[in-house]
């Protein structure tokens, strides 16, 4: 029984808790006794939250149980990436500098899971202030990858894709500034979306990079995903630079995509990914999905968008940029930690003290190099020639999408690496991020769904489908299609 | 401290350098909830009551933009002649300070709503002088520190500092100077009208409280001196916490003395942010900065950009309300006064006081003495401004009227209004309570000048004998013995009539 609750779609759970077969409070309780066998390894969670977890179970089976229309995914857990508020429940977003923190209100999104009676299992791992591609850097340890132990799940959102590969979530939700939901779908062989920039609001999303950061929805298959994505997004007035405008219509596409026709469709090769510094086993992968969605329907051709070249370094000016004023409130004067406040010292040693103590060397980095790219003299060099860059990337994109309804490359250049193999290399962690991030700076959807093992490895591979702006229903058609073409590719053992 | 500071004669300094002038003055929007959230702005409060996660930048928060501000920095921008940007944005300006939530200050840079404007400044003796604006642009305002346990209430040497955070977010206006050369001697004068301008422009376009007492008009006047002899622009200080039009002319005036001496003995002004200290009308160096400041200035990614249609704007413009040159322009011609009249009237800060009385009832003629001579004497003698005190202009025009209607005499009519004055209620309840009445009884009029005349007997007969004149002396006697509740015009008429 409990077996078989762990192995179960969000959709089969809601389905069975809905007509009664099941409660929730036994799913929750299925879900948490899994991970406690096996979070000790993994190493996804850095909060369990058992009693708010079986609270709103209860609220949700009594709904069911008085006959009441409950929302689509009430009843079903959910592992919630650290970086979202959640009232009186710790907030860390994987930083020492948050310690103890108990935040006096819900994001948006925390606040969306709730109302549609999701029940959130607790808070997941991640890359501090979720800079990073491995989750390495969170302050609270690493979070292993359940395929292999040894390696990474991915980042920054590490700790929601690992939780949904070990079987302790059925859904999960991530924040991608430069592919931190894709990337760690990707080696995890769960499958993660980054929606349409302002498709889902950022408040209370505790803030990395504002122009870049996207909330969505993880998931081990692209119909939960769907079904995630339409509770968290729409409209927000607490975010400006939320979207006001009819939520994609997702999870419709995802049912029809399950139909396995794609006759017609459109879908351009991104020839920028691919080549050097791309594992052969992720190549093979890609081209064997390509294959496959030929065979469904789809006129598959090649395209050219060479800005995507620049999007590297583009990206790693506006981020680290961005970090450097967002990170400037944690000075130990409101919340968090505090560090030398022993009546001696000066308000400027306390607040140096503190971020001294507090932050880790990568956000250190970003916030150096941050400010040194803002600061005067310097700003059109580096920030200024950035954001021309993200211009160009967003005309490549649009050139593109007059030919092609969708744009494909492999997620990330290789498959799950070891745990240390890249933490002393800023440069090849940031790489992690090549195919990803030009959607982040664009603003444009983009989505993880795996393409099985790789040959080399045996480890997951990701396949990255990227649509237009506001057209997220486009990317989940044509990976639900997939998905059912594919097939299943097996699981870890834990 | 004063004393170590050496000055320069004034007529001295005027004599050999120009004064350079550049004011920047915040204004806080009377809006009734914060630039970027939903908390009440509203002055003071218990501490930390007005305050939500993004008023206090907690992680996650976002800012988003209230339209009533926008609104009325775009009315500000018109009233002030400025050209309105179609498209602008916010941006954030870095530095730490515990009183700033974010450590950034969401602000405008190099996109400001409004810019390129100018003020007509009207000076004491009447003069105009043209001062443009560079801009006027949007921002937050910062918390509040109470530095406890240090001589001199700033952070330096304070045992320990509070933090309120009711302010922050409260949205502000700030609007620049052009510098301001070629003002001379007046400078110091030029810069209080400028200040003064503003104040009444920002008060008829009621957006804002401009209490400078309260801070929710703030001004830093920068003030540089140009010898004469070489024309060299000189280097400036920015002097803060100038809390009264009358400090903004003494901080200006104190700065020009000082920095001359500087200058005199062969020193350099240093670039440096000043402290104006009221008590003492001098100024002091702020905090010495060990290097430049680098705000990092770049675009808010957390807010959308401004785009204020050019329907909205020319909208806007058709709800600015007569201006206070225009106002003035229209009284003058209306009430046919003077160049001078007019001046002193506005100078005595009399004329919005003399407009609102006519608008309760009264007409100018009568309206004016009241405020010009009478109420005038009054703020003098407790030392406040006309507008201070605690008499509205429908009072005033309430006097007039029972003046008019001859229920009060002159004399009980200053009797009422000092009632009014001395929070006795409105003129009327101050009639009842002190029983101003004027004594229109004949015969207790009669009686009392037959008492009189018999009191003077020379008197009477010189009246009799067709000395009129003398009939002054039986009146003033009547007056007196009726405590002036008599109509001097009737006693004297039943005066003449008995010794006819």
């Amino acid at each position: 029984m409990t077996n078989d609750l762990i192995h179960a779609t969000a959709a089969e759970l809601a389905a069975k808790i809905h007509s009664g077969e099941v409660t929730s409070v036994e799913v929750t309780q299925a879900h948490l006794d899994r991970i406690a066998e096996t979070d000790g390894k993994v190493n996804a969670f850095l909060h369990v939250d058992t009693q708010g977890a079986l609270a709103q179970a209860r609220r949700v089976d009594e709904a069911v149980k008085a006959g009441e229309q409950v929302s689509p995914l009430a009843g079903v857990p959910l592992a919630l990436k650290d970086v979202m508020t959640t009232e009186g429940v710790p907030t860390t977003v994987g930083s020492k500098i948050l310690e103890g923190w108990l935040p006096p209100y819900d994001a948006t999104v925390t606040r969306k899971l709730k109302e549609a009676g999701v029940v959130i299992l607790g808070k997941t791992n991640m890359d501090e202030f979720a800079m990073g591609s491995s989750t390495e850097n969170s302050a609270y340890g690493p979070t292993h990858n359940p395929w292999d132990l040894d390696r990474i799940p991915g980042g920054s959102g590490g700790g929601s894709s690992a939780a949904l590969a070990a079987l302790q979530a059925p859904l999960a939700i991530g924040t991608d500034t430069g592919g931190s939901i894709r990337q760690p779908g990707a080696v995890t062989g769960t499958v993660g979306v980054k929606p349409t920039y302002g498709g889902v609001s950022r408040y209370g999303l505790v803030a990395f990079s504002s122009s870049l950061d996207q909330a969505g929805p993880c998931a081990r298959t692209v119909l939960d995903a769907a079904l995630l994505h339409e509770v968290i997004a729409g409209y927000d007035h607490m975010d400006s630079t939320s979207i006001n405008a009819p939520v994609p219509p997702v999870v419709a596409a995802a049912r029809e995509g399950l139909s396995g026709d794609l006759s017609g469709l459109r879908i351009g090769v991104v020839t920028q990914f691919s080549g050097e510094g791309y594992q052969q086993g992720v190549l093979r992968s890609f081209e064997a999905a390509v294959s496959q969605l030929k065979e469904l329907g789809a006129e598959i051709a090649d395209v050219s968008c060479p800005s995507f070249d620049y999007a590297l370094p583009a990206y790693y000016l506006i981020a680290p940029s961005e970090c450097s004023s967002n990170l400037a409130r944690f000075d130990a004067m409101r919340y968090g930690l505090r560090v030398g406040d022993d009546g001696t010292r000066s308000t400027e040693e306390v607040m140096s003290l503190t971020r001294e103590a507090g932050f880790g060397p990568e956000v250190k980095r970003r916030i150096m190099i941050g400010t040194y790219a803002l600061s005067s003299g310097y700003y059109d060099a580096y920030y200024g020639s950035a954001q021309k860059v993200r211009t160009l990337i967003t005309q490549d994109f649009a050139k593109a999408f007059e030919n092609f309804d969708v744009l494909i490359s492999p997620t990330t250049p290789t498959t799950a690496f070891k745990i240390g193999e890249r933490a002393n290399d800023p440069m090849a962690m940031y790489k992690a991020d090549l195919c990803t991030i030009p959607a982040n700076l664009a603003g444009t959807p983009a989505m993880s769904v795996p393409s099985g093992l790789s040959d080399e490895d045996g480890l997951p591979v990701g396949l990255q489908i990227m649509a237009p702006a506001l057209q997220d229903h486009r990317m989940y058609r044509v990976a639900a299609a997939y998905e059912a073409a594919r097939g299943a590719f097996g699981g870890p053992s834990l | 401290m004063t004393s170590l500071v050496e000055l320069m004669d004034y007529d001295e300094v005027v004599e050999k350098y120009d004064p350079v002038l550049g004011l920047e003055v915040h204004v806080e929007l009377h809006t009734n909830t914060k630039m970027f959230c939903g908390c009440a702005n509203e002055f003071g409060g218990e501490p930390n009551t007005h305050t939500c996660p993004t008023c206090l930048g907690l992680p996650g928060s976002l800012p988003v933009v209230n339209a009533k501000a926008v609104e009325s920095a775009i009315r500000i921008g018109l009233a002030l002649n400025c050209e309105i940007a179609e498209w602008c944005r916010f941006a954030r300006k870095n530095y730490f300070y515990p009183d700033m939530p974010k450590n950034f200050q969401t602000s405008q840079y190099d996109e400001p709503i409004a810019f390129n404007g100018w003020l007509d400044v009207t000076l004491d003796d009447g003069e105009v002088i043209r001062v443009e604006i560079e801009r006027a642009h949007m921002e937050e305002d910062t918390g509040k520190s109470l530095h406890v346990g240090g001589a001199t209430g700033r952070i330096h040497g304070a045992e320990h500092s509070l933090l309120d955070y009711n302010r922050a977010g409260v949205p502000l206006i700030e609007i620049v100077t052009k510098m301001i050369p070629g003002t001379g001697r007046r400078a110091p004068e030029v810069a209080r009208a400028y200040v003064t301008a503003l104040r009444d422009l920002l008060k008829a376009l009621d957006v804002s409280d401009v209490r400078m007492d309260q801070g929710s008009l703030r001004c830093d006047a920068n003030v540089s001196l140009s010898p004469k002899a070489t024309g060299a622009l000189g280097t400036r200080t920015e002097t803060k916490n100038v809390n009264s039009l009358r400090s903004v002319e003494r901080a200006v005036r104190f700065e020009m003395t000082r920095q001359a001496a500087v200058l005199e003995s062969g020193g350099e002004v240093v670039q440096e942010t000043r402290h104006f200290d009221e008590s003492s009308g001098s100024t002091s160096p702020g905090r010495k900065k060990e290097t430049a400041e680098d705000y990092r200035y770049f675009p808010e990614p957390d807010l959308v950009p401004i785009a204020p249609s050019r329907e909205w704007v020319e909208e806007l413009r058709g709800t600015l309300p007569e201006l206070p040159w225009e106002r003035r322009a229209r009284i003058q011609k209306d009430w046919n006064l003077t160049d001078e009249v007019l001046r002193d009237l506005v100078n005595a800060g009399a004329l919005d006081l003399i407009i609102a009385t006519v608008e309760a009832g009264a007409k100018p003629d009568e309206a004016r003495p009241w405020w010009v001579s009478y109420l005038a004497q009054q703020a003098n003698t407790r030392g406040v401004e006309l507008s201070a005190l605690p008499i509205t202009p429908a009072d005033v025009a309430r006097v007039i009227e029972l003046v008019n209607t001859g229920a009060l005499t002159n004399k009980l009519a200053r009797e009422a209004v000092n009632g009014v004055l001395e929070g006795e209620g409105t003129p009327d309840e101050v009639v009842e309570k002190r029983g101003l009445k004027v004594v229109s009884d004949d015969s207790a009029l009669e009686k009392a000048v037959d008492e009189a005349l018999a009191a003077q007997p020379d008197v009477a007969q010189k009246i009799r004998d067709g000395k009129v004149q003398a009939a002054g002396a039986i009146v003033g006697a009547v007056m007196k013995a009726t405590k002036g509740q008599a109509d001097a015009a009737r006693v004297r008429e039943i005066v003449l009539a008995r010794c006819s």
